[in-house]
């Protein structure tokens, strides 16, 4: 059974909700990005997001769009995440989803990703610029290698697309919580609930929003209706803030675990 | 008749782009497949291209050159004489006439060398619509003339200081705007790049260039031209020359790309002579890229050539073999600049001067009595600056 399943049937009979924290891979190191890994899975968090430095990242606002210049720069690419991964999987077994743009998998090869993906111990894959439309291959692909391809759904996708895009995803929904880029917002956006129930009623897969989820009061009313929350951009501040300081790992894991239990 | 239905040239275009963007592309692609076939848009932008823009531009014989290259007949299709210098206008008149219909109050766009933030800031100002352009820091140090032209006719113009400052970020930072505020926001792409339907429709509102040519030339010569020789960056003006002659075998196509510092040096913008298939920018094409999949850096001296990607309908075009592409670097691109302003007294803007700088090579390869046909597709005053630095007139 793919962990991401699995971890979603373990909460829902525990009643509980995923917090998924995204991170950016290389940055500020590689090996920072595997000592948060171990951290952030220690205190609980129930999946992990690395995203993969990609040159034009045109879905993601200025925090992440900085650590990913900053990773690049150290030449961080797709193998040495899935090496990465690998390294870590001896030691959790918390599920992981690789976020990337498409160029660096187009490049590297679909089929030859989605094994090595798999064989390094990757649970999903969320990949902002691939609509279903053009995903099609990849999806087969990745299902075939017992790998989910996340797919996303927007405030502006229709009801009639939902439906399709529910019953192709794989693991859970990647709810973008409004029209944007990533980054934290000081308040969600209005109708977000509304959305999403919506939405949750057209789905038996697992809903999760993720886009502007900042503090974990956001998150908490996010809860409510969703069956997990996303965050990225604020755990990423943070590494930025502690990029210096040897307990990094352990500080960030620390702000995500306060976020996570208010 | 290409694209299908969803933007594919056999395997290359389509949209990749995010979820978000999915229904604004489904809006557009609706609207213009409606307008397109509408009398009164037809109309109107047909008025619009005349009497506003100067269409028909002149099928100029330029016999100096032809005589100097010892090529038969060279014609120059003289978009820079239209209206805002270059000719992007006829793709942003296109546009906006869509944009109103839709109801769109907002107005983005990206430039490179400012040719298309010029001609998207002019319409904007015609027709009273907000306007916000996107420009690298670099595009902007470079071609400072065109930002004042874009601030005086009262748009915004928003520095993008990430990557490498030129146009590839500048359309990153628009499509990041899109994203944002897609409800109300038209983006006005310059280029037969982007995702569907962007690519199929810049093309449509500049094949004006190659119908006009089309029947020019016949009218002259009584047959069709031998040779058309075009510069690409995304590509939009050659493909706007080209694609009316698209079913006419005997006429061969030739897209000059920029060497910059030449192919070895990895200093260019040589897309097709040099790159690989990849994403860019919602679609499947043509980019220049590192062994990971990251986009490289392109270089030119024509900031509207600088770019890592090119429209997909032209690889499509390679793939086939129905065009052919080479690249002229710098120094040549300069040389062309400077023999066209000395045999014709014309003064070409750098990109043109690629496909100009061309006909050198082209002279060695064909027969004599052909005739070629360049689309000048810009005027170079915005690159007096530049060539006075590189020449130290």
């Amino acid at each position: 059974m793919n962990r991401i399943d699995k971890k979603f049937s373990d909460l829902k009979k525990l009643k509980q909700k995923a917090f998924i924290a995204f991170i950016t891979s290389g940055y500020p190191s590689l090996g920072a990005t595997e000592k948060l890994v171990l951290e952030l899975s220690r205190v609980g968090v129930d999946i992990i997001e690395l995203g993969v430095p990609f040159s034009d990242p045109l879905a993601d606002g200025p925090v992440i769009q900085d650590a990913s210049f900053r990773a690049l720069k150290k030449n961080v690419c797709l193998a040495d995440i899935l090496r990465l991964v690998k390294k870590v999987r001896q030691r959790t077994q918390v599920p992981i989803c690789l976020m990337t743009y498409y160029n660096p998998i187009f490049c590297f090869g679909e089929e030859r990703f989605a094994l090595a993906a798999r064989a390094a111990g990757v649970d999903g894959v969320i990949i902002p610029d691939l609509p279903l439309e053009e995903g099609r291959s990849f999806l087969s692909r990745a299902r075939r290698h017992g790998l989910h391809t996340i797919l996303f759904v927007s405030p502006t996708t229709s009801a009639r697309r939902a439906k399709k895009l529910v019953s192709a995803a794989g693991g859970f929904i990647y709810y973008v919580s409004l029209t944007g880029v990533t980054g934290t917002r000081k308040n969600l956006p209005p109708g977000l609930l509304h959305d999403l129930r919506r939405i949750k009623a057209v789905s038996k897969k697992p809903i999760c929003v993720g886009f502007g989820v900042s503090t974990s009061a956001q998150a908490g009313q996010i809860l409510r209706v969703a069956d997990g929350v996303i965050v990225g951009s604020a755990i990423v501040r943070k590494i930025k803030e502690y990029r210096h300081d040897p307990q990094m790992a352990g500080k960030v894991a620390a702000f995500v675990s306060r976020m996570k239990h208010v | 008749m290409l694209p299908d239905k969803k933007g594919h040239f056999g395997d290359l275009g389509g949209s990749f782009v995010p979820e978000t963007l999915i229904f604004a592309l489904e809006e557009l692609n609706r609207n213009y497949a409606k307008f397109k076939q509408d009398k009164k848009f037809r109309r109107q932008l047909n008025d619009f291209l005349a009497d506003y823009a100067g269409r028909p531009t002149p099928l100029y014989l330029a016999e100096n050159l032809g005589k100097f290259l010892k090529i038969d007949k060279i014609y120059l299709k003289r978009e820079d004489l239209l209206h805002t210098g270059a000719h992007k206008i006829n793709n942003t008149l296109g546009q906006i006439l869509l944009a109103i219909r839709m109801g769109k109050k907002r107005i983005i766009a990206e430039t490179g060398a400012g040719q298309h933030g010029v001609a998207t800031a002019t319409v904007c100002a015609r027709f009273g619509l907000e306007c916000v352009i996107y420009m690298g820091e670099e595009d902007i140090a470079r071609q400072s003339q065109n930002v004042f032209r874009m601030k005086l006719l009262g748009a915004k113009v928003i520095p993008v200081a990430s990557g490498s400052k030129t146009l590839k970020d500048a359309m990153t930072e628009a499509l990041r705007d899109w994203v944002t505020n897609v409800r109300n926001t038209y983006y006005i792409i310059g280029s037969v790049a982007g995702p569907h339907p962007y690519p199929m429709m810049v093309r449509d509102f500049q094949t004006v260039i190659g119908k006009e040519t089309r029947q020019q030339v016949l009218k002259k010569e009584g047959r069709l031209p031998d040779y058309l020789v075009g510069c690409v960056g995304g590509g939009s003006n050659a493909m706007g020359l080209f694609y009316p002659f698209f079913r006419d075998r005997q006429v061969k196509m030739i897209g000059v790309e920029a060497a910059g510092e030449g192919i070895s040096s990895g200093r260019h913008s040589a897309t097709l002579v040099a790159g690989a298939p990849g994403v860019l920018h919602g679609s499947k094409s043509w980019v220049l890229e590192d062994k990971n999949g990251q986009i490289k850096i392109a270089h030119s001296i024509a900031a509207g050539l600088d770019y890592p990607g090119v429209g997909p309908e032209h690889a499509y075009f390679k793939k086939i073999g129905r065009a052919k592409y080479f690249a002229v670097n710098d120094r040549e691109a300069i040389e062309g600049f400077k023999m066209l302003s000395e045999l014709e007294g014309i003064i070409p803007a750098l990109e043109p001067s690629h496909a100009l700088a061309f006909l050198k090579k082209l002279s060695r390869m064909i027969r004599k009595n052909s005739i070629v046909v360049v689309c000048l597709s810009g005027r170079g005053d915005k690159d007096l600056g530049i060539v006075t630095q590189r020449l130290k007139i």
